[in-house]
C-alpha cells in the first residue's frame, strides 16, 4: 500500500466543518425534547437531532419569566440518552452561555429568541466558537447578518410555542423571495442593494451568484402536523425543527413518526395522506392575532 | 451536459447530503435519479447512500421497505458506495447503535466490515485532513464529520486509505464504503473511480447477457486502482 505521510496536521471547527454538518441534518426533522426520555423517542421515531431545553416554547409562552440556557446536568443527561446529534439552546447575544455548552460538547447551538434575549443590540460572533450556529431570520438581510457573524445554519422564526404556522411561512416566503428578487438584478445594483438590505456585499454577491443561502436554510415557529412540515418543504426549505409540536400533542410517537416521513416525502400526496391519518389531537395552538407585541417572540433579534 | 454513454446511478434521498452527491454526479455528465421507494431503483447502474443520521435513514427504510430491494438491487449486478451515514447502512455490523435499541442497529451487511459509529467524538471534534488514498497520485481533502471507523475488516474487503491507523476507505467488489464526505470538497476524484465501478459492472453484465462471458465473481469487475 502506498503511504505518503501526512504533511498537515487534521483542522478542527472549520467553516466547512460546520457549516458540512448543518448539510447532513438536511431532509430531516430536528425536535424539541425537555426529558432524556423524550430524546429517545424522537430518536426512534427517526429525528436526525433533538433540540434539548427546559421547557418547550409553548410552557415558555405560558409560564413567563426569563427564559434561560438549560441546565446542563440536563443536556448531558439528554446527549448520554441517545446517539444522534444533540443541540441546546443559549440567549442572544449570551457568550458565556455559549462557552458553557460548547465546553460540555453540545453538537450544535441555536442562539435563539425563544429565551429571553442577553443583549438588545448585539449577537454573538460565531466565528470564535469551534461548535456550529443555528440562527433564525425572518427576511434575508437578517439571515445574511446572522452567516456573515459565522452561522453555520439558519431558519425561519415563525412564532414558537403557538402551533400556528402563517409566521414561519411568511418568513421563508419573505427570505426566499427575496433571493428571487436579488437574482434578477445586475451586479452593479448589488452594492446598493446590500445597503438596503442591511446585509454583507459579499454575501450578497453569493446569493446573487448562487441563487441560494451560503448555509442550509430550515423551518421553524408553529410547525404542528406532517402537512405542515410537507408545506414548508414545498415552499423550497432543506428541513425542519419542530418544537412544542411533539410532545405537546396527544400521541407524540405516532406524531414524530409521521413529521419525519412527511419531510421525506413531501412531494408524495399519497404518502402525506396515509400519515395524516389517526394522529389524535395536535397541540391546541394560539391564533396570533390574538398576541399583543411583547408576546411576540419573532420580533426579538437584531 | 448529460452524457448518454454513462450510467444512470441513484441517491438514496431520504434524508441527508444527497444534493451533494447529486451535483458532483452531474458536473460529471452523469443522470440522476432520487431514490425514496423501492420503485425508484428500476434502471439504475449504481447507487450513492449519503451521509446523514443513520438511524433516521434505518427509520425511513424500514417505513417504506427498502431493506430487501437494496439487496436485490446489489445482487442483479448493482454498485453501490455509502459514505459516512451511507456506510453505516452498507456494514456487516454497527457498533455504537442507541442504547434504546439494545445496541442493535439494522444494516445491509453488503460489505464485509463493522462500523463503529461517532468513533471519532462528537462535533466539536469533527475534522479535516489531507487523506493519502492508496491509487490515487495526491492526498484527497477528506472531511470527517461525527465520522464512524470501518473495523474488522473481512478478507474479502480491501483497505484503502486509514487515518491514524483507522480504517476509513474500503471496497469489496462493487461496494465501496468510506467514513468522510467526497461530496463536500469539489474533489471529483471518488465520484470518478465509483462511476467507473458502475461501469465496468454493467459492461460485464452486458457480455454476460450476450453469452461472450459466463458468471463470474464480480470480485474481478472492478478496476484496479
Amino acid at each position: 500500500m502506498t503511504q505518503t505521510p501526512h504533511t498537515q496536521t487534521p483542522q478542527t471547527g472549520t467553516p466547512a466543518l460546520k457549516e458540512g454538518f448543518a448539510e447532513m441534518f438536511k431532509g430531516g426533522v430536528i425536535m424539541d425534547v425537555v426529558t432524556a426520555e423524550q430524546a429517545r423517542v424522537a430518536e426512534a421515531a427517526g429525528a436526525t437531532a433533538v433540540m434539548a431545553l427546559e421547557r418547550v416554547p409553548a410552557d415558555i409562552r405560558k409560564d413567563g419569566g426569563v427564559a434561560r440556557m438549560s441546565d446542563p446536568r440536563m443536556i448531558r443527561e439528554i446527549m448520554a440518552a441517545v446517539t444522534i446529534p444533540v443541540m441546546a439552546k443559549v440567549r442572544i447575544g449570551h457568550i458565556v452561555e455559549a462557552r458553557i455548552l460548547e465546553a460540555i460538547g453540545v453538537d450544535f447551538i441555536d442562539e435563539s429568541e425563544v429565551l429571553t434575549p442577553a443583549d438588545d443590540q448585539f449577537h454573538i460572533l460565531k466565528t470564535d466558537f469551534r461548535v456550529p450556529f443555528v440562527c433564525g431570520a425572518k427576511n434575508l438581510g437578517e439571515a445574511l447578518r446572522r452567516v456573515g457573524e459565522g452561522a453555520s445554519m439558519i431558519r425561519t422564526k415563525g412564532e414558537a410555542g403557538t402551533g400556528n404556522v402563517v409566521e414561519a411561512v411568511r418568513h421563508a416566503r419573505t427570505v426566499l423571495g427575496e433571493i428571487r428578487a436579488l437574482q434578477a438584478r445586475p451586479a452593479e445594483e448589488l452594492m446598493t442593494l446590500a445597503r438596503d438590505l442591511q446585509a454583507p456585499y459579499h454575501l450578497v454577491q453569493h446569493v446573487h451568484a448562487h441563487g441560494k443561502l451560503p448555509v442550509v436554510n430550515f423551518a421553524a415557529g408553529g410547525i404542528a402536523t406532517p402537512a405542515d412540515a410537507a408545506l414548508m418543504m414545498h415552499l423550497g426549505l432543506d428541513g425542519v425543527f419542530v418544537g412544542s409540536g411533539i410532545f405537546k400533542s396527544s400521541d407524540p410517537e405516532r406524531r414524530a413518526r409521521a413529521i419525519v416521513k412527511a419531510v421525506t416525502h413531501w412531494q408524495n400526496a399519497d404518502v402525506l395522506a396515509e400519515v395524516s391519518e389517526n394522529l389524535g389531537a395536535p397541540m391546541t395552538g394560539i391564533n396570533i392575532d390574538s398576541l399583543i407585541p411583547e408576546e411576540r417572540l419573532a420580533g426579538r433579534g437584531w | 451536459m448529460v452524457n448518454r454513454d454513462l450510467p444512470r446511478v441513484g441517491v438514496l434521498a431520504l434524508q441527508g447530503a444527497f444534493r451533494e452527491h447529486r451535483r458532483v454526479l452531474e458536473s460529471l455528465g452523469v443522470q440522476v435519479t432520487e431514490v425514496r421507494l423501492p420503485a425508484d431503483l428500476a434502471g439504475l447502474g449504481g447507487l450513492i447512500l449519503p451521509g446523514g443520521e443513520s438511524t433516521s435513514m434505518a427509520r425511513l427504510m424500514d417505513e417504506y421497505g427498502l431493506w430487501d430491494p437494496l439487496r436485490d438491487f446489489h445482487a442483479s449486478g448493482g454498485a453501490l458506495w455509502g459514505t459516512c451515514a451511507g456506510a453505516i447502512l452498507l456494514a456487516r455490523e454497527v457498533e455504537g447503535a442507541p442504547p434504546q435499541f439494545g445496541g442493535q442497529q439494522r444494516s445491509l451487511g453488503l460489505i464485509d466490515l463493522g462500523v463503529r459509529r461517532n468513533a471519532f467524538g462528537r462535533q466539536v471534534d469533527s475534522f479535516q485532513v489531507p487523506l493519502a488514498v492508496r491509487g490515487l497520485d495526491a492526498p484527497f481533502p477528506a472531511v470527517f464529520i461525527r465520522a464512524p471507523a470501518l473495523t474488522g475488516v473481512g478478507e474479502g474487503a480491501e483497505v484503502l486509505a486509514t487515518h491514524m491507523d483507522t480504517v476509513v476507505l474500503a471496497r469489496q467488489g462493487r461496494v465501496l464504503a468510506c467514513a468522510f464526505h467526497p461530496e463536500l470538497t469539489g474533489d471529483v476524484r471518488l465520484h470518478r473511480l465509483f462511476l467507473e465501478m458502475v461501469r465496468l459492472e454493467m459492461a460485464r453484465l452486458e457480455m454476460v447477457r450476450l453469452g461472450m462471458v459466463r458468471e463470474e465473481p464480480a470480485q474481478e469487475a472492478v478496476p484496479a486502482l
